[in-house]
């Protein structure tokens, strides 16, 4: 199949602008602002059965429809903070194939009727916020931003801004916090960013590989987008596959695909022939997905949409696909998600601050044999207390690993603790 | 009216305006949900997770926009999957609440223990415990054993200090942010922040000096726990030791409602001390705020070693009547709105039964326009906003009157009008919709040019309501006199009505009953003395100004009547001691024409009397016949013979009414320790018949080469009721002048460097400070530093030679 | 010299990105220019930055201190910024540091005597796929270092310490 977001693998020097116009590079933009009335691209996506690429999954067109006509100016937000243990999809996007991201967010500009595009990068993302810069620069010389695109009324800025190490700031109300210059601690929410966003202002924030999914959108029409992927999950997505696996990388595949392909087919396996005890699909936020010799065929062959992957006990979230080899006990997988946790928790909320500072601390005396069966047990429910009781969602997936954990590696932490 | 949603609160019904939150609806009918975070006065964030309650609401069909019905014909109601936080739902019709289900319980005791996972528990040496929201919802929901283990709690500072006046327990603090909220979004100065995050979070400052606002001690109320302390309370006293006793703060017109927490002390050989001083909510005054001033100054000077002490003997006292009933008309009594109205009535009667002249002491002028067109009843100005228009001219309301400040500033947050006019700039400009800045001297006629400027002046005349603040900013008597004519013209028209009128930003608590009772100040004081006997109270002629001094030596025969010695209590042939406001009762007229009564909270010195019974008893003793048996007998007095008081008696004053929000110290809702006010509200005074007194002004204009000082205000001064007040000593100073750079460059000054200031015959040495809003004529001198300034006046500005 | 006198075309540009009334927004970008020479902001500076964004030091001090990128103490002048996050750690993350900080002989979060290079061990930096890997930040800016090994990695501090690689 060829790439349909990761153009580049097949096209050499797409980032060049030359080059992304030689092979029909911001075609998409010019229809949509040429010849589609800004809410006809909002069905458009609608029709094509989005779903937001960072995680939630929630459908983009549904969620650009939310935004008032009646409060100006609108905000469009490009989600670039990539930071979920085991995700570096956008990353690639951003570096390889920046054009393709820069006309999807400039089609969401026009489709919102905003005039100006914020692109939140995290701060580890220096090197690609100038070239981006640079991208940007170019777009303008040739006339795909600036003043009147097209010979339309229609007039965009865009600019980069950078992040400076917090997870949290991939929440959207804390990355709009972030952008207006505060800590970046999430808001609470209603009010959506939809009507309160940026400045207080009606804003979308969307995710790098959502956006970069647009131009497709509007060049191929909702039924040509969903020639891939399933009804409910429509599309390609971007697989990153990682932790114990002989091919770690990015994988562009329809939705639907099964985790055997992704991780036999395109992984090559584990190394040494090692076999899989979890998977965390959803990166370090994912409830670890058993796999053992009895349900090995269910797992492989359950495919990796928003639906399916629930049903083997976690989400498929941004798809961020980590591999556990028999090798590891899960009492230490726990460790480094809770540690992570712990580490990026804002503060803001109580349960989320407490909470995490409180398991690892558990979790510290299970790694070093200090704990009792009690512990075990306490552990689990300080998570469950934490769970339903946070300000977002950072809580609430910090908890996943530990619960799922306990549950289904229960052997893991028994042998690991001293009789009570 | 706001529509009226109606929804149940475990099982009890309350209707409250669309839009209320949920923590508030069920405060309204007596249901306390827990909180941290939440602060009725400050945006609701959701952080603490305490006040998780389940809520449902009814199904709506959507084809007929009608509630989903049961079997018994009831709504169906949908729970949301969740608990929700009750401060940050708004109500909304036929919601149902339940604050005490297992499943809200369950909630809530889940964040007690996670706060508890990081709370050192040391309530017995915690100067919060005892009125603590943690300590009592841990007694509430906490288990009897912790399932966290005490040696892994983090070990924290317990001991920083922010700045001088307040300290942080960074261990027990909840990262509520209520104080960071505060400073934030009430203040406006947010000089207190959250620094790391997580777990790790911590309060710091990066201020000069640290925490450096006048306000800071209101965070320590607020503070749910005992994070955040004040350096003259910690440690100090619990708080079920103290007795409270309401009081107002004497420090500015404002009256701000206190109350003194006092206990008796082995230290202090067994006396009654006031151990701290904290705000009474009163909603149309201070609400539940006082400033540092207030909390840090109010009752140091009441209490200093130095204090007049040695009760005059029968024969002392006959002495002073004999010497004033024989001087009669020649006889000029002096006294300063520090005193209390039944004070100065008693004075105002005895200089009128002996035919003499009743003179107030003060800079300041135009307390007759207050009491013609003044507020009265009705007037809060707390409900000031959208079509409404304020207009603060010649003062620093920050500095002069630090919680009209934040009241002003609110009003202008709920959408109304404010324009600030100045000679300078001031921190109020800030929130202003309109800044008029003028030269000094053209404060009267810039105010009568207003009405007609175009949005000035549509502002000013098309508003619903319309309050004029004015000050003595760089005025003198006569300027600030001439200020208030021209100001009153700007209300005469809206007399009587509520939220309308003028309002003086006056020296002391005071001012306005002084010329409420009929004192008036004299133009010019000097020659008034010279061959008088007079009688001074609650006043320091002679230390404030050398021409005073001097003429108090030409006078008759001088009796001062003070708390504290100073230079005229020296000078004087009689020295009266008295007792302080906080020994006995009372009341004051705030700037805003309220009446306030203030009681005893310490007993009284043994054998002094208060004002109002020495006056009575030298009156009776030259044969004059007053009351002097109860303040509250004085008042009777006052009122039936003063028709702005008629309608005041003390009972009246003692009256209270609902406050909202509802504060009452045992509560969780309210979670601060602003004392619940149960001893009156207080009452406006009714517009009064006051003549006012023109005055014109030949604006007093620097020369060429010549530079003119004019006196202004700053918070923290040099003034009696302030030095004794050890805590404040860091932040106030010494004595300085500002002016322009370019004015200072010409003669060869650097900001921050000590200068010599020659006026009025005297010299002192000073530190100049660069202001770039002023012009270069002129050089702003602080009040109360010991240059002696009453009026603008020329002056000479030298780099100072070395001491 | 002030940051306005260093860098005055570049705050322009940064104020720019923002709306006029909204400037606080270049507290971020601002902080960044205030580490390029020292590679932490001094106190003049975030001074300077809240006098410029007219809001207060606290408010500038709280933003450096939320976010782990901006430092307020020296350390080496090049901060190597290990992740051992689960992904990495699965393939070899812990060791990969362990012997890095050995060879150096220095403790994760020390710097080496001749104060060029501080280990840090950090949260996942969208690398999971070439692991171990890390970042280095200075004041000119960061810059990834993937598929690394010890050996390879003490031949970048060779480098660096004889100044011959540019980080940019």
């Amino acid at each position: 199949m060829a790439h349909l977001l990761l153009r580049h693998r097949d096209i050499e020097n797409l980032a060049d602008l030359a080059v992304y116009k030689k092979h029909g590079g911001f075609e998409a933009l010019k229809k949509a602002v040429t010849s589609m009335q800004p809410e006809q691209v909002t069905e458009e996506v609608k029709a094509s059965g989005l779903r937001g690429r960072g995680g939630a999954g929630f459908p983009t067109g549904v969620k650009w429809s939310f935004l008032p006509n009646n409060t100006w100016p609108h905000y469009v937000v490009a989600n670039a903070d990539e930071s979920e243990p085991g995700t570096f999809k956008d990353r690639e996007i951003m570096t390889f194939n920046p054009f393709q991201f820069l006309e999807g967010v400039a089609i969401a500009c026009y489709a919102v009727g905003a005039n100006e595009g914020y692109i939140y990068l995290r701060g580890e993302f220096w090197q690609i916020a100038h070239l981006l810069d640079e991208k940007i620069a170019d777009m303008e010389k040739a006339g795909f931003l600036g003043e009147k695109l097209f010979g339309s009324d229609f007039s965009l800025k865009l600019y980069t801004h950078l992040g400076a190490g917090a997870y949290i700031c991939g929440e959207e109300t804390a990355l709009l916090e972030s952008l207006e210059g505060n800590r970046g601690q999430p808001r609470v929410r209603p009010p959506f960013p939809a009507t309160y966003g940026l400045y207080g202002k009606p804003t979308v924030v969307n995710n790098v590989e959502t956006i970069a999914n647009l131009p497709l959108i509007v060049t191929e029409g909702a039924t040509g987008f969903r020639k891939n992927g399933t009804d409910k999950s429509p599309g390609t997505k971007i697989f990153s596959l990682s932790g114990n696996i002989n091919k770690p990388g990015n994988y562009e595949l329809p939705l639907g695909a099964t985790f055997r392909e992704l991780i036999f087919t395109c992984g090559g396996g584990l190394p040494e022939g090692r076999k899989v005890k979890g998977i965390m699909p959803a990166g370090a936020s994912s409830s670890i997905i058993l796999v053992n010799d009895e349900n090995f065929d269910k797992v492989m062959d359950t495919p990796m949409d928003y639906e399916n992957v629930q049903n083997v006990g976690s989400m498929l979230g941004s798809a961020s696909v980590i591999i556990i080899d028999d090798t590891h006990s899960m009492d230490w997988v726990i460790s480094k998600t809770v540690h992570f946790f712990r580490h990026e928790s804002c503060g803001k909320c109580t349960p989320c601050r407490e909470g995490n500072f409180w398991m690892l601390n558990i979790i510290d005396r299970i790694g070093e044999g200090h704990a009792t069966p009690r512990d075990v047990t306490l552990l689990k429910n300080v998570a469950t207390q934490m769970q339903g009781k946070c300000l977002c969602a950072l809580g609430e997936f910090a908890t996943m690993a530990v619960v799922s954990a306990i549950e289904r590696f229960p052997e893991d932490f028994t042998t690991r603790v001293k009789p009570a | 009216m706001p529509k009226m949603v109606t929804l149940t609160i475990d099982n009890q019904q309350v209707s409250v305006p669309e839009g209320a939150l949920v923590v508030d609806a069920a405060r309204k009918i007596g249901i306390d949900i827990p909180v941290f975070c939440y602060h009725p006065k400050m945006e609701p964030v959701g952080m603490c997770r305490m006040c998780l309650v389940e809520i449902g609401r009814p199904i709506i069909d959507r084809a007929t926009g009608q509630p989903v019905l049961d079997e018994t014909g009831q709504p169906k109601i949908q729970f949301m999957p969740k608990l929700e936080t009750g401060c940050t739902n708004s109500v909304s019709e036929g919601m149902v609440v339940l604050t005490r289900s297992e499943k809200a319980l369950d909630g809530q005791r889940g964040t007690v223990e996670f706060l508890l996972t990081s709370h050192p528990l040391d309530c017995p040496i915690c100067d919060k415990g005892g009125e603590c929201p943690l300590q009592n919802l841990t007694m509430a929901h906490a288990a009897d054993q912790s399932r966290f283990i005490l040696d892994e709690k983090m070990k924290m500072d317990k001991h920083v200090p922010l700045g001088e006046l307040i300290w942080l327990d960074r261990e027990r603090c909840i990262q509520c942010a209520r104080c960071i909220r505060f400073q934030d979004e009430i203040v406006g100065e947010p000089v207190i922040g959250f620094y790391n995050r997580g777990r790790a979070t911590d309060i710091v400052t990066y201020s000069d000096p640290g925490f450096d606002s006048i306000f800071s001690g209101n965070t320590t109320d607020i503070c749910p726990v005992g994070a955040l302390t004040t350096s003259d309370f910690r440690f100090g006293a619990r708080p079920w030791e103290m007795n409270q006793s309401a009081s107002v703060c004497t420090q500015c017109p404002v009256g701000c409602n206190l109350t003194f927490n006092v206990r008796r002390e082995a230290k202090a050989g067994g006396r009654y001390v006031v151990k701290r001083v904290m705000p009474r909510q009163n909603e149309q005054v201070n609400e539940t705020w006082i400033c540092d001033k207030g909390r840090f100054a109010a009752h140091h000077y009441t209490e200093t070693p130095e204090r007049l002490s040695t009760a005059p003997d029968t024969a002392t006292l006959k002495q002073v009547a004999d010497k004033l009933a024989a001087a009669k008309s020649d006889t000029v009594v002096l006294a300063s709105g520090r005193l209390s109205n039944e004070d100065l009535f008693n004075l105002k009667k005895l200089a009128d039964g002996l035919g003499g002249k009743a003179l107030l002491y003060t800079h300041m002028g135009g307390g007759d326009a207050v009491a013609a067109y003044g507020l009265s009843a009705g007037s809060n100005l707390g409900e000031l906003g959208k079509g409404d228009t304020i207009l603060v001219v010649a003062s620093d309301l920050h500095d002069e009157a630090p919680i009209w400040w934040l009241r002003l500033k609110a009003a202008a947050k709920r959408g109304a009008t404010l324009i600030v006019a100045n000679a300078r700039a001031i921190a109020l400009d800030h929130y202003a919709t309109y800044v008029v800045r003028y030269a000094y001297g053209d404060e009267a006629q810039t105010v009568r040019g207003l009405p007609t400027k175009p949005k000035i002046g549509d502002a000013l005349n098309g508003a619903s309501n319309l309050v004029v603040f004015f000050g003595a900013d760089g005025l003198g008597l006569d300027g600030s006199q001439a200020l208030a004519g021209a100001c009153a013209e700007l209300v005469k028209d809206r007399t009587g009505k509520p939220n309308n009128g003028l309002v003086g930003v006056w020296p002391r608590v005071n001012d306005q009953g002084a010329w409420e009772l009929g004192f008036r100040p004299s133009p010019d004081l000097a020659a008034e003395l010279k061959g008088k006997t007079v009688y001074i109270a609650a006043a320091d002629p002679a230390g404030d100004d050398p021409a005073l001094a001097d003429a108090l030596k030409e006078a008759a025969f001088v009796i001062a009547q003070d708390i504290l010695p100073t230079a005229t209590t020296a000078a004087a042939l009689v020295a009266l001691p008295v007792l302080a406001y906080t020994e006995r009762e009372g009341s004051y007229v705030s700037g805003e024409r309220r009446v306030q009564r203030f009681y005893p909270a310490v007993p009284p010195r043994p054998g002094l009397k208060a004002d109002y019974a020495l006056t009575a008893e030298i009156a009776r003793l030259a044969g004059i016949d007053l009351e002097g048996r109860s303040p509250l007998l004085v008042m009777n007095h006052l009122a039936s013979e003063t028709n702005a008081f008629a309608d005041i008696s003390y009972a009246k004053l003692a009256e209270v009414t609902e406050q909202w929000p509802i504060v009452s110290r045992g509560d969780l809702y309210y979670g601060g320790t602003s004392y619940e006010n149960k001893q009156g509200l207080g009452a406006h005074l009714a517009v009064s018949d006051a003549k006012v007194a023109g005055a014109k002004v030949d604006a007093l204009r620097p020369k060429e080469d010549e530079l003119l000082a004019v006196p202004v205000s700053t918070v923290y001064d040099l003034g009696t009721t302030m030095t004794p007040s050890k805590l404040l000593s860091q932040r106030i100073g010494g004595p300085r002048v500002a002016l322009h750079p370019a004015a200072a460059e010409k003669l060869g000054i650097h900001n921050g460097h000590p200068v010599t200031v020659r006026l009025n015959g005297w010299e002192a040495r000073a530190t100049a400070v660069f202001d770039e809003s002023i012009s270069t004529g002129v050089v702003l001198v602080y009040r109360s530093f010991g240059i002696p300034i009453s009026a603008p006046t020329p002056v000479t500005i030298a780099v100072a030679e070395k001491a | 010299m002030s940051l306005v006198e260093k860098y005055p075309d570049e705050i322009k540009a940064v104020l720019a990105k923002y709306p006029p009334e909204r400037k606080r927004s270049a507290v971020m970008p601002l902080l960044y220019m205030a580490m390029r020479e020292e590679g932490f902001v001094t106190k003049q500076s975030m001074q300077e930055i809240a006098d410029l964004l007219e809001i207060s030091t606290t408010d500038v001090a709280a933003i450096i201190g939320f976010y782990t990128l901006y430092h307020d103490k020296k350390a080496g002048k090049y901060r190597m910024q290990v992740c051992n996050d689960l992904p990495c750690a699965l393939r070899g993350a812990d060791q990969f540091l362990e012997s890095l900080c050995g060879n150096l002989g220095i403790k994760v979060g020390e710097t080496t005597p001749d104060g060029l290079i501080t280990v840090e061990a950090v949260m996942c930096l969208a690398a999971c796929d070439k692991a171990p890997m890390f970042q280095i930040q200075s004041g000119s800016g960061l810059v990834y270092h993937e598929n690394m090994t010890v050996d390879k990695t003490m031949e970048l501090i060779d480098a660096l310490r004889k100044g011959g690689v540019e980080v940019k």
